[in-house]
């Protein structure tokens, strides 16, 4: 069982696996991407220390670089679950491997993927879960509907094609290249309609009765992990206490998912304060 | 104290009850409901006089999960004069449950 496990290789991530690296503890650091900066169109202009302005992919990447030639393992793979066990964590990625530590940082910064289709918003708990694990008891043996096409929704559909017989996978309009025994449909969803509870899928093709509807789309936010493990989260933001410490023991959060100034100065600031918390953790 | 409620003591414990009672449904397998407990024991103490905390076990009181409909753990809920008056979905902080509870 490895100490820490750090997922997302932003600012925050690489700040506190550089802290921690030289304090004595071994990090492992999972990213999947460049996060919030991937995209970002302008130079950034107000980081400490660059008198040419630089972009922000490539200052995520001289990050990690800098993290490597201190001799920190940092891996790319996507992270589809973490779950707690006895005294840490099981991190599992797409690539079906698993990783077990005492602590683990998420730090994987804010994009999230929602959807924005009439009635998510209005059948979220009356019909439509985030999450198989906690709430497929409510639907055993009843007429399911996953959506996703990709690792995460396979993870999610194990646990719901034991529940029930009748799961049908609605791609939203994605391909989806794994060879499985339930039905596919391919349709971009345009509503999910009901009364009190859902009771169809509307597709551009078709609508189909349906009772639950579990959602699995692209890879877990940070709020999905925190929701799965029972995180106090508000308003989209992960809570801690002043040592970065969530409500789960051992599982700390930095950078822009614990809300504030969303700014790399600020994650590099987090990403110090909570490596000198997991130390005093992990020892 | 947090009550712990069946169908026997909810009429009394609930829908009769002075105070504002906040209804945790939860069940024991599930494991973000595992997150929720310290948080009530706290509050619990925090509210003596003013509210009532309680949990009901989807799995042993599944009529009454039934009765309100749901579909989702953990779900809080704040009974007021014997009616839903608020619910919320997933693990809260107490603040926010007192706000819930109007405290």
């Amino acid at each position: 069982m490895k100490k820490v496990i750090i997922i997302g290789y932003g600012p925050a991530g690489i700040t506190a696996a550089i802290y921690l690296k030289r304090s004595g503890v071994d990090p492992l650091v999972i990213g999947k991407d460049y996060g919030a900066l991937e995209g970002y169109k302008d130079l950034i202009e107000n980081y400490y220390g660059f008198a040419e302005p630089i972009e922000g992919k490539q200052l995520i990447k001289n990050g990690i670089e800098q993290a490597k030639k201190l001799g920190i393992e940092v891996i790319t793979e996507s992270v589809i679950s973490i779950d707690s066990i006895e005294g840490g964590f099981t991190v599992t990625t797409s690539k079906k491997h698993t990783y077990e530590s005492k602590a683990v940082l998420l730090s994987t910064g804010k994009t999230r993927q929602t959807l924005s289709i009439p009635g998510f918003v209005k059948y979220r708990g009356k019909g439509i879960s985030m999450c198989a694990t906690c709430d497929g008891y409510f639907y055993r043996k009843k007429k399911l509907a996953i959506i996703g096409c990709g690792p995460y929704m396979l993870h999610e559909l194990e646990y719901l094609n034991r529940i029930s017989t009748d799961v049908t996978i609605f791609t939203h309009g994605f391909e989806f290249g794994t060879e499985v025994n339930n039905s596919v449909i391919y349709d971009k969803i345009t509503s999910f309609v009901g009364e009190e509870k859902i009771t169809h899928i509307v597709t551009e093709n078709g609508k189909y009765p349906i009772d639950g509807v579990f959602v699995a789309l692209g890879t877990p936010s940070s709020v999905d992990f925190a929701s799965k493990l029972g995180v106090v989260v508000e308003k989209n933001n992960l809570i801690v206490d002043e040592n970065y410490q969530t409500n789960v023991e051992g599982l700390f959060a930095a950078g822009d998912i614990i809300g504030g100034k969303l700014q790399i100065s600020k994650a590099v600031y987090d990403g110090m304060m909570v490596a000198d918390s997991i130390i005093k953790y992990v020892k | 104290m947090v009550i712990q409620l069946t169908t026997e003591n909810f009429e009394k414990e609930v829908l009769n009850s002075e105070l504002p009672v906040l209804v945790d449904f939860w069940a024991t397998w599930c494991s973000p409901c595992q997150r929720v407990a310290p948080i009530l024991e706290a509050l619990s103490k925090e509210v003596i006089g003013l509210a009532k905390i309680a949990k009901l076990d989807v799995d042993e009181q599944y009529e009454l999960a039934d009765q309100f409909g749901i579909m989702s753990i953990p779900t809080l809920v704040v009974f007021k004069g014997g009616k839903v008056h608020q619910s919320t979905i997933g693990v809260q902080s107490k603040e926010t449950l007192k706000k819930l509870l109007g405290i």
